[in-house]
């Protein structure tokens, strides 16, 4: 089992984490004027609306960037690999890939999205599409 | 630009300094005053970047400056390098101060350890560490992989850029590596940090050390110990939806576009051209950003760097230098403003690994740079 650093949540991430525990990928979109931001942002850097609401990930991307993640100081926690997704709706973002082997990853490999349970913590993962 | 370094200084890089991280940045000082021929009265501004744990009123203190009329810090860790060197020109500029000292001094081995896994997630990085990215060298590498993967760049390709950092430093007594040159065989032996694209050798060092560098009117620089260096031209760039010196989200992560945009603003601003660059300090916290440079700043095109390091030209006798003091893998990591130091030296001509006729220097720190030229 890897060992995972749990998130903080506060008032700019809260609808994420929520949207996790309901096995859901949530994008943040603005308000305004409907584009998706990046990571959190309390404000829309195009039309200055701090309204937003969020928009479920379909959950399909490919893979544009990895690595094997090894814990630096437990070498007995399990290896990881550590993708940059780019989610369809056109939205980067890290997670990892689960159920493969480092040889079987390719960039542009297309994932779809599950949710795994470490301990306490549920994260938002990628399979390989078989 | 009208402003001018006059004086560098720097303590023995070690990885056990003995003593405090505010004792290294006031030996540092007095030692760049020193070669100046300043007194501390002298000056009036300091500048550091962010993380620095000395704080500006307990340097001047240390030192015996009176009165400080400027301070300033920049942002993005290692990435605001050559910043500092902006900073100080501006003030000096702007007659907002008379000399400004840039200091920078860590115990990065012996003491709190640079580049270490973060214990807890602060929420700004709740997006990606609970997924294992905890280290520098992680996040770098999924930065890195994506540039690797568009041009067929292999983790040896980045051992021929290590193996020219330690062939310079193996030449510099102040160097940590000093006569420890390596082989590509070396490198490709060393463990694994990040798989597949970096091992241990493609990282920089942890260092204990402390550097200075005094920047004034080129005015006062005339009347001054050395030879002045001018700055030619010194900015920062810093592109929304970049992290530290990172990308993930740019349309094209293969590139570096901040260093792409630092380039045109400096080659205008001094009037050259990249062919004008005689030596190049190059910021590697690790080896891939050196080829991403030297590409983004236009010494090759799109993916070539692995082929202009393999064919030589960046050695000392090649078309472009790089590092000649080692580099932050070979010298020693003092953030990059050790760059700095050696930029000056170029310039002056007393850099143990010279290039003869030096006349332009860059001094590239990713997100920041310089260009250092004869005055």
């Amino acid at each position: 089992v890897p060992a995972v650093i749990p998130p903080t949540v506060d008032r700019g991430n809260d609808w994420f984490w929520e949207g996790v525990a309901d096995r859901k990928l949530l994008l943040q979109r603005c308000a305004g004027c409907g584009l998706l931001r990046r990571h959190g942002s309390p404000m829309c850097g195009s039309c200055h609306s701090v309204q937003s609401d969020t928009q479920e990930s379909t959950g399909r991307g490919t893979i544009h960037s990895w690595i094997v993640s090894k814990h630096p100081t437990e070498p007995d926690a399990d290896d990881r690999i550590v993708v940059l997704v780019e989610l369809e709706e056109g939205i980067r973002l890290v997670s990892n890939l689960v159920g493969a082997d480092p040889v079987e990853v390719t960039n542009e490999a297309p994932v779809e999205l599950c949710f795994e349970t470490y301990g306490d913590v549920t994260l938002p993962q990628f399979r390989l599409v078989r | 630009m009208t402003t001018a370094i006059v004086g560098i200084g720097q303590t023995e890089f070690s990885k056990d300094s003995g003593r405090s991280e505010l004792q290294l940045a006031a030996e540092a000082v007095v030692a760049a005053l020193t070669d100046a021929g300043m007194k501390p009265s002298d000056v009036d501004g300091m500048v550091t970047f962010s993380q620095d744990t000395n704080d500006e009123l307990a340097v001047a203190r240390s030192v015996g400056v009176p009165e400080l009329r400027w301070t300033a810090r920049t942002s993005g860790g290692g990435g605001g390098a050559s910043a500092t060197v902006q900073l100080a020109a501006a003030a000096v500029e702007a007659g907002m101060a008379d000399a400004v000292v840039i200091y920078r001094a860590f115990n990065e081995r012996s003491g709190r350890r640079f580049g270490q896994p973060l214990p807890t997630a602060p929420p700004s990085m709740s997006w990606t560490l609970p997924y294992g990215l905890d280290t520098p060298a992680k996040m770098y590498s999924l930065w890195f992989q994506r540039y690797m993967h568009r041009y067929g760049v292999t983790n040896e390709d980045l051992g021929r850029y290590t193996v020219v950092a330690r062939k310079h430093a193996a030449t510099n007594p102040a160097a940590w590596f000093y006569e420890r040159p390596i082989t590509l065989e070396d490198h490709q032996a060393s463990r694994w940090i990040v798989e597949p694209i970096l091992r241990k050798l493609d990282c920089c060092q942890e260092s204990d050390g402390g550097v200075a560098v005094i920047v004034t009117s080129m005015e006062r620089a005339r009347h001054l110990r050395q030879e002045p260096v001018r700055v030619a031209a010194a900015s920062q760039s810093h592109l929304v939806d970049g992290d530290i010196m990172f990308n993930y989200h740019h349309a094209d992560i293969a590139d570096f576009p901040e260093a792409r945009s630092l380039g045109e603003q400096l080659w205008k601003a001094a009037g050259i051209t990249p062919g004008d660059i005689d030596v190049a300090m190059i910021y590697e916290n690790f080896s891939p950003v050196v080829l991403l440079q030297l590409e983004a700043f236009g010494f090759c095109g799109p993916g070539e760097a692995k082929d202009f390091i393999a064919d030589g030209h960046i050695e000392v006798g090649g078309s472009l230098p790089v590092n000649t003091h080692g580099g932050l893998l070979g010298e020693a990591y003092i953030h990059g403003v050790n760059n700095i130091l050696e930029g000056v030296r170029q310039i002056r001509g007393t850099a143990v690994n010279q290039v003869a006729g030096a006349e332009h220097v860059l001094v590239a720190a990713g997100r920041s740079a310089a260009v250092l030229a004869h005055a």
